[in-house]
């Protein structure tokens, strides 16, 4: 096949499209990535994020709460409803736990 | 209590009883022969004529804490040292397992110190994880690291017992307990050698040195090299706080005790979806907090541990 028809050409371009149109909204309205902490418990325990994207944390816990990632990030001390946020600029699988707790444990996979 | 409960003279059986029992804030630990024995409701009658030392424990004041469970924590603090004010038989000092405050905020300490000096005995501090949780992590140790070794452990004797308050709150690694770390343990090893084994050995330290619940982080990692260190003394006491509640357990010559919090109480383990403060209607809190007591004889071969009932 190597030619193609008009009707068929539109078809691919519409669909092309659509598709274009569709990635972009997602990244426009996704939510923005967060994990909460309620009753002791990191969640989603395991996150996947690109990378330059940001995660929040927030402690809705009523005992403050870290978010400790060795050598790559660490939060000051989360009192109930604190947040803390961190960008992700290279990808990993980024093990993190709260140091005040340390059988909280969580991860952000960074693609 | 009504007032035909004094006497003119001094103070009565139920007085005794009522100070001894709400001690439990507070644990009364008596020695007598060199053996530690805490005071419960069975043995409170008794308190006023117990001979030899007798110190206090409170643990988990909290201060600065205000959610749901206990919005006045300060208060209930206060209330603990007014009743150990009243105390017929004055303590010789007091040790506190940690968690003096909630947010490590100086005035958090600031207050802490203004109520608990009012006990006017000596107290000696070991930190719990949120008393180390200011920016530069300095509070703690200006106030209460003094004559400390590392991030605060420390050794005394008094009343012919060996103390040794114990740090396990600092250098936390994920997915673990409490820890003690290398430096402290090889330390703690060296303070004990060469001590005579007929010396009582108290330890104190903020979270559990054995393992109660790690599920909830209710232990120390390194806690049973801890453990090995004093298996050679005849009378070992090891005394903690953190969760909020009384659990004892007797292993051998070993027992291992925690305390009451005067802020609020968490649940007993894997009863609730995390240890956080437990609320309870207002009329209950403070029995929680105070009320029940405990009693432990030497020689007692249980290795269970003993969640003592709450009330009564």
């Amino acid at each position: 096949m190597n030619s193609i028809n008009r009707r068929d050409f539109g078809i691919a371009v519409v669909a092309t499209a659509l598709l274009s149109v569709g990635s972009a909204r997602a990244e426009d309205t996704a939510d923005p990535l967060a994990v909460h902490i309620d009753n002791f418990v990191f969640a989603p325990a395991q996150l996947t994020a690109k990378v330059g994207q940001t995660v929040t944390w927030t402690n809705r816990d009523d005992i403050p709460h870290t978010v400790v990632c060795a050598g790559k990030f660490r939060s000051k001390t989360m009192d109930t409803d604190g947040t803390f946020s961190f960008t992700f600029t290279a990808p990993g699988d980024y093990k993190y736990f709260c140091s005040l707790h340390p059988h909280m444990t969580g991860m952000v996979k960074v693609e | 209590m009504s007032d035909h409960d004094h006497h003119e003279d001094g103070v009565s059986r139920r007085r005794v009883l009522e100070c001894m029992t709400w001690a439990g804030t507070g644990v009364l630990w008596t020695v007598t022969g060199g053996v530690p024995r805490s005071l419960g409701l069975v043995e409170s009658a008794k308190a006023a004529e117990a001979a030899g030392m007798t110190f206090l424990q409170i643990s988990d004041s909290h201060v600065g804490f205000d959610k749901p469970a206990n919005p006045n924590a300060k208060g209930t603090l206060e209330e603990a040292i007014e009743k150990i004010r009243a105390m017929p038989a004055k303590p010789s000092f007091m040790i506190h397992t940690g968690d003096i405050t909630h947010l490590s905020k100086a005035s958090e300490f600031d207050d802490a110190e203004r109520i608990i000096s009012q006990a006017k005995l000596d107290v000696h501090y070991v930190p719990g994880e949120h008393d180390i949780i200011d920016e530069e992590v300095k509070f703690y140790k200006e106030r209460y690291g003094r004559g400390t070794r590392g991030p605060g452990y420390y050794s005394f004797d008094a009343g012919g017992v060996h103390f040794v308050g114990l740090v396990n709150v600092v250098d936390l690694k994920g997915g673990g307990l409490g820890n003690l770390g290398d430096e402290q343990l090889e330390w703690l090893e060296n303070d004990l050698k060469g001590r005579s084994k007929s010396t009582p050995i108290v330890l104190f330290a903020h979270i559990p040195l054995w393992t109660v619940y790690p599920q909830w982080g209710w232990g120390t990692e390194d806690g049973a090299r801890a453990l090995d260190y004093v298996k050679g003394f005849g009378s070992v006491t090891v005394l903690n706080g953190h969760i909020h509640q009384v659990m004892q357990k007797v292993e051998g010559n070993v027992t291992f005790h925690t305390a009451r919090s005067t802020a609020f109480p968490q649940p007993a383990p894997g009863s609730a979806p995390s240890p956080g403060p437990m609320k309870v209607e207002d009329s209950r809190l403070r029995s929680l907090l105070g009320v029940a007591s405990i009693n432990f004889k030497q020689g007692d071969q249980r290795l269970a541990i003993i969640d003592t009932p709450l009330q009564g």
